[in-house]
């Protein structure tokens, strides 16, 4: 190793990216390929919109007040939380598909970093999950029935955007516990009984009262309540942030868990 | 034939391409590495020739920093391999590295290309692998021939200064082979370090002026393409010889290897005219044959189980 002394000539003299990486272009590029897979747009876009038009357009849930707003207004943001919830699920769950294919081995000869490749699956889920959102939103103002403020329209899709958080993160840790290239197909199934248990289709209040005890337990209990929280006008109880918060950790520590293992795998 | 003396670049002016020093990969008690020691210097282009299992893909790997060596260092141009990703520096194409389906050949390139500092630019590197016509088709749409062009384009991207092939062609048939190497002759001419693994003999003499033979995960002869050649495919001197002093055979001029078996004796040599004259002029040898053995059967020879590990290097 003679030559070690020796400095690099300019040839060498060059800089690696920052931010591991992460840009735009990539950002865009991974949203366009998402869109362009039509089981998740149909699973993310089509099925919450469908939803709403079949549960919530209810000529008496129009006509009937709640909150701030009507039986239809929630229905609707349900069925947004819904929507987000399947589409930051998809996206996360995305890396399963890309391990399988072989394409995150040949990430790694460019420079982008594992974290940046993970805030990027993030971003991306959380794109899709504003869209799905927007879609419901959109279809439920084009119907008239909802019927909330202006802020609370708002408000609502905002809460509901950054509650879906949670599910990017369970998307992600599935995505790497899973491997398998139909990942969706688990997780679609096991999303509607969470939607059910969380109270998402029915009144929590129309179970059995043991059942309604173990749904509080379940993920999308905490976060269906602080979303419908602004249109109640409601106090937000302790207990619905803490069930929030507490599958935002484990999610994301499993994703965390799971991702060491797979980077440190040689 | 370890000798890389003449390949040496002028002292000095750039730390190796490739350093490897005491580099060994276990996977549980298989040795797939044993222990190599390798310089690639700036400009050369090198073969890592050898049967499968041999220990190319192992040896790549660490290269790389996709995988770390159980001992010994790997440094690509002074650094850790993967500073010399992160900059640009190396890039590969690799059997394993795969490709989403639903991205078509410009976006895989376009991303590829957004990561690095300064790529060259993606219509650039999908004309010098051949693309240019099959942009906007997806990738999974495109032939296993046409994927492999597709890796080639994005390894192109960062304008490594050393670039490395695992297998490259393997899958594909006559035509793309040579389609594909063209592209890469092409690209060598501009005074790129290439490494490239394969287990074509032809291939590697083709396109490799440094041939590497890997057998169970060590280096069993390194030199120039004639060089291994001349080695490989020489020719096998008989003789019925009594008592044949083994140390002193060996030092016949030109004689590679020598194997005795009672009073019979046999010397692989590139110079063969040069060991018969020794041996019926300053012994008493006698029934004396010459025979050649082919180019492939050589490597075969040289890469083959049964083999001895010294046979090939040890002159």
């Amino acid at each position: 190793m003679t030559t070690q002394s020796v400095p690099a000539p300019a040839a060498l003299n060059r800089e690696a990216p920052s931010l591991g990486g992460f840009n735009v272009t990539v950002l865009r590029l991974e949203i366009r390929r998402l869109l362009r897979n039509r089981r998740t747009v149909i699973f993310a876009l089509i099925f919450p919109v469908v939803f709403f038009l079949a549960f919530g357009l209810n000529k008496a849930y129009a006509s009937d007040r709640y909150g701030h707003g009507n039986v239809s207004a929630y229905v609707m943001i349900a069925m947004a939380l819904y929507g987000a919830v399947l589409a930051t699920t998809s996206g996360g769950a995305m890396v399963s598909i890309e391990r399988a294919a072989g394409w995150s081995r040949q990430l790694r000869l460019t420079p982008l970093s594992p974290v940046a490749y993970i805030v990027i699956k993030m971003l991306t889920a959380m794109v899709l999950g504003l869209a799905s959102i927007v879609a419901v939103f959109a279809v439920g103002g084009l119907t008239g029935k909802p019927s909330m403020p202006m802020y609370l329209w708002i408000v609502s899709a905002a809460s509901v955007w950054i509650g879906s958080l949670v599910f990017a993160a369970f998307g992600l840790f599935m995505g790497y516990l899973l491997p398998t290239e139909n990942v969706m197909q688990f997780l679609g199934l096991g999303l509607a009984l969470l939607a059910f248990a969380g109270g998402l289709f029915i009144p929590l209040s129309q179970f059995p009262h043991i059942l309604q005890d173990i749904a509080q337990w379940t993920p999308l209990y905490g976060l269906n309540e602080l979303v419908h929280a602004p249109l109640l006008g409601v106090g937000v109880h302790w207990t619905w942030a803490v069930n929030a918060v507490a599958w935002l950790v484990i999610f994301a520590g499993g994703a965390v868990w799971r991702f060491r293992k797979d980077t440190a795998r040689v | 034939m370890a000798d890389e003396r003449g390949r040496r670049p002028a002292a000095g002016s750039q730390p190796a391409a490739v350093a490897l020093r005491g580099v060994r990969k276990n996977f549980g008690s298989v040795q797939a590495v044993k222990d190599i020691d390798l310089d690639v210097s700036s400009g050369e282009i090198v073969a890592f020739l050898g049967p499968n299992g041999a220990g190319k893909t192992s040896t790549i790997d660490i290269i790389l920093g996709l995988s770390q060596p159980t001992a010994g260092t790997a440094d690509v141009f002074g650094m850790p391999p993967r500073h010399a990703i992160t900059r640009g520096l190396v890039s590969a194409v690799l059997q394993t590295g795969g490709l989403l389906k639903d991205f078509t050949v410009r976006e895989t390139a376009e991303y590829t290309a957004s990561l690095f500092v300064r790529p060259r630019p993606v219509d650039e590197a999908l004309n010098r692998a051949g693309i240019t016509g099959i942009a906007d088709r997806r990738v999974g749409k495109c032939s296993g021939g046409e994927q492999q062009r597709l890796r080639f384009a994005m390894a192109l991207l960062p304008d490594p200064e050393l670039l490395i092939l695992d297998e490259p062609t393997t899958g594909m048939d006559v035509e793309g082979r040579r389609g594909f190497w063209g592209a890469i002759r092409q690209d060598t001419a501009r005074g790129r370090t290439v490494l490239f693994a394969t287990h074509y003999l032809e291939e590697a003499d083709a396109y490799a002026d440094r041939i590497i033979l890997l057998r169970h995960g060590q280096i069993v002869a390194d030199g120039t393409s004639s060089e291994v050649k001349a080695m490989a495919a020489g020719r096998t001197v008989r003789a019925t010889l009594p008592d044949p002093d083994q140390a002193r055979l060996s030092a016949i001029p030109g004689a590679d290897s020598v194997e005795v078996r009672g009073d019979t004796v046999l010397i692989h040599s590139s110079d063969s005219d040069a060991v018969a004259r020794y041996l019926l002029t300053s012994t008493p040898a006698r029934d004396l044959e010459i025979n050649t053995r082919g180019l492939e059967d050589a490597f075969i020879a040289l890469t083959s189980d049964d083999s001895d590990t010294s046979a090939g290097g040890s002159r």
